[in-house]
């Protein structure tokens, strides 16, 4: 029986072969390792960004990736896979405000085109926003806020689609140790209000302590 | 003095800036995101008419766009449209020459561009189309704006290809480059004069202003 969040990952890369397999119900998986260990590559394989040479993603229960020598194949494109990216260096559209930046996701919602449920979604998004202190920033652009601030739009633009998986790609690594501190603290709070399933990539094992519920250690490509 | 070079020029160089500006940004795109077969092939096709000879170039056009061209005889038989002779001639002509300006500049704006922005509307389920129009076209606004006016100056500055294609027809299509070339020929030093001093002019302003405008401006800063 699969688990909500399972996936297999076999991705043959220059230096060695990234073989993951995990699978987990809920809470956060912490992916620790060094740099160059094939996490990234982990999270852009599950995501759909990149594709994995075999195995399989499966996101809620739902098979959004598979491919081996005997299954039919299936590979969802990114934006079907119903999940939430983190990137490392946020990838705030700098074009954007911060409150356009946080809509962005909601308005490839099917129910964004109906009135009565727009109203909803927006309303889920104004409620992100209060809670991680960002209202106030609605209209400035992402070159003007703190690195702190970044962090907790980014985090608002991925999760206010609700989505099925969350993927944190070494979400504390920007920030200075005393934003840090701040930060992890406010982590703490959101992991538990909203309990999204995810997966936290770091190399730091105060984060990994600290934050997972479930652990895995990988090293070249492979679980330790 | 006869202004009608000077409008006509303008409606030329106007025109043959919208196609090469859709034409540009579509190649720019289609090269360098998809992967499509033979990419270096494409690419080189597309910036040839900036290395060939103008005459080169209108004798190739004249060619394909004359009365019995398999495109020219195609809109001539279809729509009734003549190129040859015709501002319309003239048209191909500028695009065909200043499309590359374009491409170039838009597609080292797309390079330039850190594709993760492109990956997070991935995530955020945007489809191609949308992250186009709200991502990768807005973040080369820079390049996309010097590639307009650098297409603009250089569609208003052609001449060889124009020429052959479209002859120098006063009032129908003689250009201002046209203009005066023959009014040199002729021995109409003070139009040659005015119509140099004109064009000199307008083309250091736009190049200036637009210089100007690009540092001033901030983007997304």
């Amino acid at each position: 029986m699969r688990k909500k969040i399972d996936f297999h990952i076999i991705k043959k890369l220059d230096l060695f072969t990234l073989n993951v397999r995990c699978g987990f119900d809920s809470g956060v998986l912490v992916v620790r390792g060094e740099s160059g260990a094939g996490k990234t590559t982990l999270l852009n394989c599950i995501a759909g960004l990149c594709a994995p040479d075999e195995g399989f993603v499966s996101i809620g229960g739902e098979t959004v990736f598979l491919r081996n020598a005997r299954e039919a194949r299936i590979d969802r494109p990114v934006r079907a896979r119903g999940l939430g990216y983190l990137f490392q260096s946020y990838a705030l559209f700098p074009n954007m405000t911060v409150e356009q930046n946080v809509l962005y996701g909601l308005r490839n919602k099917p129910d964004y085109r109906d009135r009565a449920r727009r109203k909803d979604l927006l309303e889920y998004a104004d409620y992100i926003m209060e809670t991680f202190g960002i209202s106030g920033l609605r209209k400035k652009r992402p070159g003007v806020i703190s690195g702190g601030e970044k962090q907790r739009v980014a985090l608002s633009r991925a999760i206010v689609t609700k989505p099925g998986l969350l993927l944190l790609d070494e979400p504390f690594s920007a920030l200075d140790e005393e934003t840090k501190a701040v930060v992890y603290g406010e982590f703490k709070l959101f992991k538990e209000r909203f309990r999204i399933p995810t997966i936290l990539i770091t190399h730091n094992d105060a984060e990994c302590e600290m934050f997972g519920d479930h652990r895995m250690h990988i090293k070249a490509g492979a679980v330790v | 003095m006869d202004f009608a070079p000077i409008v006509l020029s303008l409606k030329i160089a106007g025109v043959a800036t919208v196609f090469s500006f859709l034409l540009g940004n579509l190649f720019a795109y289609i090269i360098n995101k998809k992967n499509i077969p033979g990419k270096n092939i494409w690419e080189t096709v597309l910036i040839m008419p900036m290395i060939l000879p103008p005459s080169v170039m209108g004798y190739l056009l004249l060619i394909v766009f004359g009365k019995r061209g398999p495109i020219g005889a195609f809109l001539l038989e279809r729509f009734g449209v003549q190129v040859v002779f015709t501002w319309v001639g003239a048209v191909i002509a500028a695009c065909v020459v200043s499309l590359p300006l374009m491409y170039q500049n838009v597609k080292a704006a797309f390079l330039s561009t850190d594709p993760i922005y492109e990956q997070a509307a991935m995530t955020l389920g945007s489809g191609e189309w949308r992250i186009f129009r709200t991502v990768t076209f807005p973040l080369a606004q820079p390049g996309v704006i010097s590639g307009v006016v650098l297409t603009f100056a250089r569609a208003l500055g052609e001449f060889g290809a124009t020429l052959m294609i479209a002859g120098n027809i006063p009032g129908k299509t003689q250009t201002v480059p046209t203009a005066i070339y023959f009014a040199v020929e002729a021995g109409r030093t003070e139009t040659a004069n005015a119509l140099v001093l004109i064009m000199t002019v307008f083309s250091f302003a736009l190049i200036l202003g637009l210089n100007a405008w690009l540092k001033k401006k901030n983007f997304y800063r």
